[in-house]
């Protein structure tokens, strides 16, 4: 048997590919904003960015990190059932939902707490989920902000659908900013795993649908490190589907911002799909239900700190005399009213009536159902100091 | 007033215009439904006189099909989508089950999912395996999902029509065994009755037989035969399998005193189970024998040379109704 160079026939070695360069996001990463708070440039995604919109991006990220903590706080306190935290996002969903206009259109997962935030949703209406008491209160057309999803990528195929949407309405590519629309669907690393989103690439494509598709590469699906879900950078992927890939750094808001908002563009002006692969890392667990210490390894988690979304502004702001210590003490005291009225808030959000269960499953109640309410109704009335 | 002898396939397809030029948020959306007009031909014409933006030939991926037209339906669109065989829905079972039926209740009623998701179910066609299945129950055991199945050329003409007004997803199965099959005469300036409703299509006085679908023709074909040998047989058309419109079952087994259900699916936990535990519930004390339920055996669906021994037909009907007679 002769010896085969690697690869073969078959192209470039792959193990090279995905090799080493991947640390740290290989060569290919977009970055205006290094972890140690220098500001680089790009020759494509560059922008300049006003000292009030820099201000805005850290004060964002503060708030959010805060409903974050907040959140878990609640969890371990027994208000909440479960929290899927997103420590380590904050510029990755900030960015993201920055870019966003008002007429764009978001699907999120069940941890995009911070684009929920750019877009107007009150982060006490995402406790309702996490606690039991709904499935999501808020209005999508209100927000233009569509519930959470928590079947895995299956909000991709609704982004891509809303998208075919905008087309039929005739607000994509008309070239007035305040007509033109996009979608942007919200997914993470594990999802590019399943078939939904691999179909919604392909519907997106096929009628070059105005979706971006926002891949937050936090490396880890519960358990399960980025290497099971893909041996080639995931940005690399929409090459295949055709339609453009970019990665960029998800703990660099700036750049995280920059390269949405083109992308989104695109979409708008009827360039059709762009797949964006934020790469960050998920600092803290997948939900408070997860034990990440059984898995993965804390020099990891480490090294990851010291490129922490909101450290980085904060340095260039107060370097740059963009912020002061007056500056930062007064978004503190915003993210402590604002825990301190989601601990106040969470613990008031009310049960609902156990006679709420037949409500809305269809948009006129059957008779079917109102039989069975009727029967629980009278069986709850049936007991002394019924709660109904 | 227009009268005209249609198939069921021109129903459907006459159906599907008449609901397309009444409203522009219908859409039609499917493998092959375009210049194809689908396999079988249902969608015939459309696209090329409503657009490619109306009936849009979907890439080959049925979850696509289900998961965009959510999309659509949350932009304000009626999605139409066709699966093109019972046995195909399965790839898109976790939209329609998880998102489709859904979303109403998520969202206590701020988004709805007015979507048709037709099917053609039903075997007696000579196909290869996953094309002649009946998978009712799954969607009619799924809350949140309506379910309707047409038996006729005209039912198809208004239900479909029907079906599209609903703001509730709705399972629409079409007997793909009947498309080309029968004839009738449409009367396109009529009332139709509500869609969630049964109907008795032949009155009788001694067995209940309840059918839906494709079962509908073997039914009737059964009261004729019983009428030779003196037994009078009502038989009743369900349309509607979830809900289900009980009232006119539970008025006429009270008169009969026996029921009969038919279907092409499988016996075990199908429809006839749901259906006999609610009339052994409401009409206990009018019984005269266990209500009988006459359906495909509980395996796959065999290799078609067989499948008339499979499916219930005549002669296996006529047997449960005697069964029940002699009881």
């Amino acid at each position: 048997m002769t010896h085969q160079p690697a690869g073969g026939g078959f192209g470039p070695d792959l193990a090279e590919v995905f090799g080493p360069s991947q640390q740290d996001g290989g060569p290919e990463l977009v970055q205006l904003l290094t972890p140690e708070g220098e500001r680089v440039h790009h020759p494509e995604f560059d922008l300049d960015f006003s000292a009030e919109q820099l201000r805005g991006f850290y004060r964002d990220m503060v708030l959010t990190r805060r409903i974050d903590v907040e959140a878990t706080a609640l969890q371990r306190h027994g208000e909440l059932g479960i929290w899927a935290q997103l420590l380590g996002q904050e510029a990755a969903q900030i960015g993201a939902g920055r870019a966003l206009r008002p007429q764009d259109f978001v699907f999120p997962t069940y941890r995009e707490h911070g684009v929920a935030w750019c877009k107007g949703v009150d982060p006490l209406d995402l406790l309702g989920l996490f606690r039991g008491v709904d499935q999501g209160r808020w209005d999508p057309a209100e927000n233009n902000f569509g519930l959470y999803t928590i079947v895995i990528g299956a909000q991709t195929l609704h982004a891509t659908g809303y998208a075919m949407g905008m087309q039929r309405d005739g607000v994509v590519g008309t070239g007035d900013p305040d007509r033109d629309a996009a979608v942007i669907a919200h997914f993470g690393d594990g999802a590019s795993s399943q078939g939904d989103v691999n179909e919604a690439f392909i519907f997106a494509a096929s009628y070059n649908a105005p979706v971006v598709f926002f891949c937050q590469n936090n490396q880890w699906a519960i358990s399960e490190p980025i290497e099971r879900q893909t041996r080639i950078p995931l940005y690399q992927r929409a090459l295949g589907f055709g339609f453009p890939g970019v990665r960029v750094d998800g703990n660099d808001v700036l750049a995280t911002y920059a390269v949405t908002q083109a992308a989104l563009q695109r979409a708008r002006d009827g360039q059709g799909p762009t797949f964006v692969e934020a790469y960050t890392y998920r600092m803290g667990a997948h939900t408070t239900t997860d034990d990440p210490t059984r898995y993965r390894l804390s020099d990891d988690l480490e090294r990851w700190k010291l490129k922490d979304p909101i450290a980085r502004v904060e340095v260039y702001l107060r370097r740059n005399g963009l912020a002061d210590d007056e500056f930062v003490a007064a978004v503190q005291q915003e993210a402590d009213d604002l825990g301190a009225r989601l601990r106040e808030g969470c613990k008031a959000l009310p049960d609902p009536s156990p006679l709420s269960i037949f409500d809305h499953v269809y948009s006129e109640m059957t008779e079917e159902l109102e039989q069975q309410r009727a029967g629980f109704e009278a069986y709850l009335e049936s007991f002394e100091g019924a709660r109904a | 007033m227009s009268t005209e002898k249609i198939t069921l396939a021109k129903g459907l397809n006459m159906g599907l215009r008449r609901a397309m030029e009444d409203d522009p948020k219908v859409l039609l959306m499917g493998e092959d439904v375009g210049k194809l007009g689908g396999v079988f031909r249902i969608t015939d014409g459309l696209q090329k006189d409503f657009g490619e933006e109306r009936v849009i030939d979907s890439p080959l991926a049925e979850s696509g099909i289900v998961g965009t037209a959510v999309g659509l339906a949350l932009r304000g669109y009626r999605p139409v989508v066709e699966i093109q065989f019972d046995g195909f829905v399965y790839p898109a079972y976790d939209q329609i089950v998880c998102q489709v039926a859904k979303m109403t209740f998520r969202s206590q009623g701020k988004s709805k999912m007015p979507m048709v998701i037709r099917i053609p179910f039903g075997g007696g066609i000579g196909a290869v395996e996953h094309h002649s299945e009946s998978p009712e129950a799954q969607f009619a055991h799924t809350p949140g999902l309506k379910v309707v199945a047409c038996s006729n050329p005209v039912d198809g003409y208004w239900m479909i029509q029907q079906a599209i007004a609903c703001d509730d997803p709705v399972i629409f199965l079409e007997p793909k065994r009947q498309y080309h099959a029968d004839k009738a005469e449409l009367d396109d300036t009529a009332t139709p009755e509500p869609l969630f409703t049964s109907r008795v299509v032949r009155r009788g006085t001694d067995v209940t037989v309840l059918a839906y679908g494709p079962t509908v023709k073997t039914a009737m074909k059964v009261a004729e035969a019983a009428a030779g040998e003196g037994k009078s047989i009502e038989v009743i058309d369900l349309r509607t399998l979830s809900p289900l419109d009980m009232g006119p079952v539970y008025e006429s087994v009270r008169r009969t005193g026996r029921a009969v259900i038919t279907h092409e699916a499988h016996v075990n936990l199908g429809m006839g189970a749901e259906i006999s535990a609610r009339i052994t519930e409401e009409c206990f004390y009018s019984l005269e024998a266990p209500v009988l339920r006459v359906g495909a055996f509980d395996t796959p669906y065999p290799p078609s040379r067989i499948e008339e021994d499979y499916l219930p037909d005549l002669d296996r009907v006529l047997d449960a109704v005697d069964r029940s007679l002699e009881f």
